[in-house]
């Protein structure tokens, strides 16, 4: 038996002598394969007794057993060794920066726009558009503003050249012209804002040649000026995203509307910095009006029938005011720098129900 | 229009405060633009007495001043050489704010003597630049008067809008009968006093008869032996407050009736017009000089004031400076006309000349001032410069049609939702001047001879509603036409929506750039017809409207470059112009990137942006526009400004292209002065096909998922063809050569080098095969592979690279 027992460690301090996986194995094989010394040995039982057989084929199996368990024991022993080693060598400087992946940014002028779009789209206006090259009739004649009317000369308009027949095109001052054909060729009632780009010969510090404008136009049978007063308000306060946000109406004049009215928000302007919101102050931010009865004749429109609101406002103002974006000009600059601060993420998609 | 608080008061009979005068007007349309109130900025400083000056006792220069002001006694060390016992000054007290030298005043001490306050000079006060010495007023001016008192500079300026409509409020009196209706006091009624002349007028009025509609009515008379000179110190603060410069005591009324009234008014000098005065057009070329020292060439539209030397005034603009008063002037020969707006206006836009007269002709002046206008005249001319007057010469008539407008006492609340009282619609419509009647239910109101611009019952609804007060209108919700929000955007809307994320996903940035570019830069870009050229641009280099949007983003993109940012990735969604017809303004997805791809990095190596950025952000952004981007075919007939052999077209057809993509043409970065390569992109969003969706379906079901159960097998291939060859015609022809069992056909390397012979290159491709019945057995895929093979040959002339 002490041949058993020396078997025993023998076998077993080789197995926690075992450096790695591959001389663990090669011990596994030694001690138990085929022809391992446990094999060899137990194969020699069959010589003796069937008495002695049985004691000494348990001593075995027991020693089988063992070293069995050992080599377990050391190769999860080894394979922890072998983790912590490669982990070791894995090692990176996570300081480094990752690959880079740019994601461009929209530029304020749509964003302000699919936000317009979410507020008046959930109100049951749609979105119509025109073109820009526009003829006098529908930029001026139609809106009530004859020739020579002071009002067309604050318009400050950009011509194209004049035609054999005398007649010229225009860049549209406003999106009007895209309200007097949404009324020549609709039957109200109509709902609809007007969005895109409106242009006008002026070029300073506050005025730039091309700008964006919406306007908005209702027509139906009783929709009133208390009406235009409950839509710029509710748009005027999801907008700014101000609960109390106050509202000033105040009497004005376009050929287009009667009875016409400015509108102002409240801010302050205490520290030098403008906030929007009650405050001490006012500040200027759309037209708009009751439509006036010519222009509604003037579309092929009864207005003894029909009556509504429209209004208009500077899509880039909006932004300006309600991104603190502080210069006209820099709308257009495409200035890489400007266009990473002020842009926004493809995925701010906007709407109401998801929050402005 | 501007006017002073006190001057509103001659017409004006109210107890308002400053603030709430303010307040009101613009409430009612008269949108207040400034408030200047030197008074309140002048507040902190007033008069005080020097009661004792001695001398410093260790400074020669100053002296140490005990002032008497309304508050106590101040000791203030003070510098002035004309500061001394007994004087009356202007004392700065400790904390206020002295503007001239821009200091707000705190306690202190010089060469040991306490010094609480100062004693003002006018330079001091940003007054004038007397600085010579402090303010030294008459000994016995009291102590505590406000300096702005002393000065005559108590009395605030208010600046309002006047829009366009309302011709009659650029007259001090039209704002007072406005703020009358609104409750801010009464109208004092207008002294008109008829002064009958006592000889004949040496100079007679005519007029030929086809100036009739342009000038219906004109009026005058010759005033001898007055005295011109200055006018009035009363008179003459008025004008400077108004920003005007006080002349003569003639020119000085003209104006100020012109404000005061809204009557524009022009004087002769009598002696210097030879013969009678006749209005009448010009002749083409004739030439003017007038009042601004300007000659003026004329056109047979514009109206003149003619005597027998010529032009002495172009009618309801500017007089002549030839006949114009002087100082001198002993006769003079009144106008008083009316003139009709348009012609004014067009006059005025010919001439270029701006004028208090014109602005108040184009807004239509009340057509009965030329009566009244005459007499206001008359008393002002004889009441400051004396003399006698003759009687009155006119020619034409005043127009006497009178407007009479219905109004249905409900139209307010049907039109603004908001009821008033029928007795309170006539209430204000009679305080702004109309004549009110009542007949059958309906309020029939005479429009007063200044309100022209009142022509409707939405214009009566407006008068009102203003006067009543818009803050009135209730806040009303409207209807909703159905219970949620339907969708509001078209396709065309929704693509460009998509487009723009898509290209930002990409990694570009959206740009907002000008529709106009110069024409050289539009020349470059293909060209525009005239039409497209804008008539009056506001420079050269915006003058022609875009026929792509490329050269708008090549400028931003040479800017960026330019401060050092090359690396550009940029796009717009918007317009370009082919003609100046609608269908000309097409809508594009236009897009740039330049320098490097993506910025340097320690482990992914950088490299130049190339033409296949380009087109997958074409395919990127057609996708997202909904294109059948799998079946579009390539084409090289890229336009002119890109790389010829560095370009194509991306097309349902050859003639039915939806984006061109590519490096832009060498010739035209150097003309935009940017280093290449850029590359480019754009899209022609209007040319997508609209899906098909049947009628009654959604268009949102997609189709089953059909996944096979068998698995599928790759296989590789490459193929050795002429340098020539389009690696897509490969590609295509491979596709095709077993439809059923190949569903992908992926090119994953072209070489050209070692190994391959010259004008060669070998394309590699792996071939998708995916069973549907049964698992393939390698006999089949060995047919398969010949049949790719041979499809392969026979389309590229190429052979297999073994």
């Amino acid at each position: 038996m002490d041949n058993l027992e020396e078997l025993r460690s023998d076998l077993l301090q080789r197995v926690e002598a075992a450096a790695d996986l591959d001389a663990l194995d090669a011990v596994r094989v030694q001690a138990l394969g085929k022809k391992g010394e446990i094999t060899q040995r137990m194969k020699t039982l069959g010589n003796l007794a069937p008495e002695e057989r049985k004691e000494a084929g348990q001593a075995f199996n027991l020693i089988k057993q063992a070293v069995a368990e050992a080599i377990e024991t050391r190769k999860a022993n080894l394979h922890a060794i072998a983790l912590e080693a490669r982990l070791a060598e894995e090692k990176v400087d996570v300081s480094l920066p990752p690959r880079p992946a740019t994601i461009g940014k929209m530029h304020p002028i749509s964003q302000t726009l699919e936000e317009l779009v979410a507020i008046f789209g959930e109100m049951g206006f749609s979105v119509a558009e025109g073109h820009h090259i526009e003829d006098d009739f529908h930029n001026f004649t139609a809106l009530n503003i004859p020739p020579e009317h002071p009002a067309r000369q604050e318009l400050d308009t950009f011509y194209m050249p004049e035609r054999e027949d005398g007649t010229r095109s225009v860049l549209r001052t406003h999106t009007s012209p895209v309200q007097i054909r949404a009324m020549q060729n609709t039957t109200p009632p109509i709902r609809i804002i007007a969005p895109g780009r409106t242009f006008r010969a002026d070029h300073d510090a506050t005025h730039s040649p091309m700008f964006h404008q919406v306007e908005g136009l209702v027509i139906d049978e009783k929709t009133n000026m208390g009406h235009l007063k409950g839509v710029l308000i509710e748009f005027c306060r999801a907008f700014f995203g101000v609960k109390d946000l106050p509202l000033r109406f105040r009497p004005s004049y376009f050929p287009f509307t009667e009875p016409s009215a400015e509108v102002d928000i409240g801010c302050s302007r205490s520290g030098g910095q403008l906030k929007i919101g009650a405050g001490e102050d006012w500040l200027e931010i759309l037209g708009s009006g009751m439509v006036h009865p010519k222009v509604l004749e003037n579309c092929g429109i009864d207005s003894s029938k029909y009556q509504g609101f429209a209004f208009g406002i500077g899509i880039e103002r909006l932004a300006m005011l309600k991104y603190g974006i502080p210069d006209l000009r820099t709308f257009y600059e495409t200035d890489l720098r400007w266009m990473k601060h002020y842009g926004f993420l493809p995925m701010e998609m906007p709407s109401m129900v998801r929050g402005l | 229009m501007k006017f002073t608080l006190n001057w509103l008061k001659d017409h004006l009979d109210t107890d308002a405060s400053l603030e709430a005068i303010v307040e009101k007007l613009s409430l009612i349309g008269l949108e207040v633009e400034g408030v200047e109130n030197k008074a309140d900025e002048l507040k902190a400083f007033k008069t005080a007495k020097v009661i004792e000056a001695v001398q410093h006792p260790n400074a020669d220069r100053l002296r140490v001043c005990q002032v008497q002001s309304d508050e106590g006694i101040s000791q203030v060390v003070c510098g002035a050489p004309n500061a001394r016992t007994g004087m009356v000054g202007v004392f700065a007290p400790v904390g206020s704010y002295v503007p001239g030298i821009d200091l707000t005043l705190k306690a202190g001490n010089l060469r040991g003597e306490d010094s609480n306050g100062m004693l003002v000079s006018e330079r001091e006060m940003g007054l004038s630049d007397e600085h010579d010495g402090i303010i030294d007023l008459p000994e016995d001016t009291e102590v505590g008067v406000p300096l702005a008192e002393i000065l005559g500079l108590d009395d605030p300026i208010i600046e309002i809008a006047i829009t366009p409509n309302r011709g009659d409020c650029l007259g001090v009196r039209g704002v007072a009968r406005d703020l009358a209706a609104v409750g801010m006091g009464t109208l004092k009624p207008l002294k008109l006093e008829t002064i009958e002349g006592s000889f004949d007028s040496a100079i007679k009025w005519k007029a030929d008869a086809a100036v009739a509609d342009d000038v219906p009515y004109v009026a005058g008379r010759y005033f001898k032996n007055l005295k011109n000179g200055p006018s009035p110190k009363w008179l003459q603060e008025r004008l400077l407050a108004l920003g005007l410069r006080p002349i003569s005591a003639l020119v000085d009324i003209t104006n100020y009736v012109s404000f005061d009234l809204g009557r524009p008014l022009h004087v002769f000098d009598a002696d210097k017009v030879k013969g009678d005065l006749t209005m009448r057009y010009a002749q083409n070329d004739e030439e003017f000089l007038a009042l601004d020292e300007e000659t003026y060439k004329l056109s047979e539209s514009m109206v003149v004031i003619s005597d027998d030397n010529g032009v002495q005034g172009l009618g309801g603009v500017m007089g002549g400076l030839n006949s114009g008063c002087s100082h001198e002037t002993t006769n003079m020969f009144l106008e008083v006309a009316l003139f009709d707006p348009t012609s004014i206006a067009i006059t005025g836009r010919k001439s270029g000349i701006l004028s208090d007269a014109r602005y108040r002709f184009e807004r239509t002046v009340d057509s009965q001032s030329a009566d009244w206008g005459v007499d206001v005249a008359t008393r002002m001319v004889l009441d400051l410069c004396g003399g006698e007057v003759s009687k009155v010469t006119s020619a034409g008539s005043i127009p006497s049609e009178k407007r009479v407008i219905e109004l249905r006492p409900n139209r307010i609340k049907d039109l603004c939702g908001v009821a008033v009282e029928k007795d309170k619609q006539i209430e204000i419509l009679s305080i702004l001047g109309f004549d009110v009647t009542e007949k059958d239910g309906l309020i029939l109101a005479t429009v007063p001879s200044w309100r022209p611009d009142v022509e409707l019952e939405a214009c009566l609804v407006e008068e009102i509603l203003r006067i009543y007060g818009y803050e009135n209108i209730p806040e009303t919700q409207m209807e909703m036409p159905s219970y949620l929000p339907q969708g509001v955007l078209t396709l065309a809307q929704r693509r460009v929506s998509n487009t723009r994320s898509a290209l930002c996903w990409r990694g570009l940035d959206e740009a907002v750039t000008f529709s106009f570019v110069s024409y050289a830069q539009a020349e470059l870009f293909g060209g525009v017809p005239d039409s497209l050229r804008v008539a009056n641009p506001i420079s050269t280099d915006l003058d022609t409207m875009r026929p792509s949007i490329l050269p708008t983003l090549l400028s931003a993109a040479a800017r960026n470059t330019d401060r050092g940012f090359a690396d550009n990735a940029l796009f717009e969604v918007g317009p370009q112009y082919q003609d100046d017809t609608a269908k000309g303004q097409k809508q594009m997805a236009t897009g740039l990137r330049s320098g490097n791809v993506a910025e340097r990095h320690w482990e992914s190596p950088s490299r130049p942006v190339d033409l296949f950025d380009a087109k997958g952000d074409a395919l990127a952004a057609l996708s997202a526009a909904g294109a059948p981007v799998e079946n579009l075919q390539v084409f090289t007939s890229a336009p002119s400004y890109f790389h010829p052999g560095r370009s194509g077209v991306l097309g349902l057809g050859p003639k039915n292209v939806l984006a061109a993509f590519g490096e832009l043409h060498p010739r035209v970065l150097e003309a935009m002065d940017i280093k290449g390569p850029v590359v480019a992109f754009e899209v022609f969003l209007e040319n997508i096909p609209q899906p098909k969706i049947k009628k009654g379906e959604s268009g949102k079901i997609k189709p089953a998922l059909d996944l096979s159960p068998f698995q599928s097998v790759d296989r590789d291939f490459a193929f050795l063809v002429d340098d020539s060859v389009e690696a897509g015609k490969l590609i295509r022809a491979v596709k095709g050569a077993d439809k059923n069992l190949i569903t992908d056909v992926v090119l994953f390397d072209v070489y050209k080098g070692k190994g391959v012979e010259d004008g060669k290159k070998s394309l590699a491709i792996t071939v998708t095969l995916q069973p549907r019945d049964k698992t393939l057995t390698d006999e089949e895929i060995d047919a398969v592979s010949q049949k790719v093979i041979a499809q392969a040959m026979k389309a590229t002339g190429g052979t297999l690279r073994s």
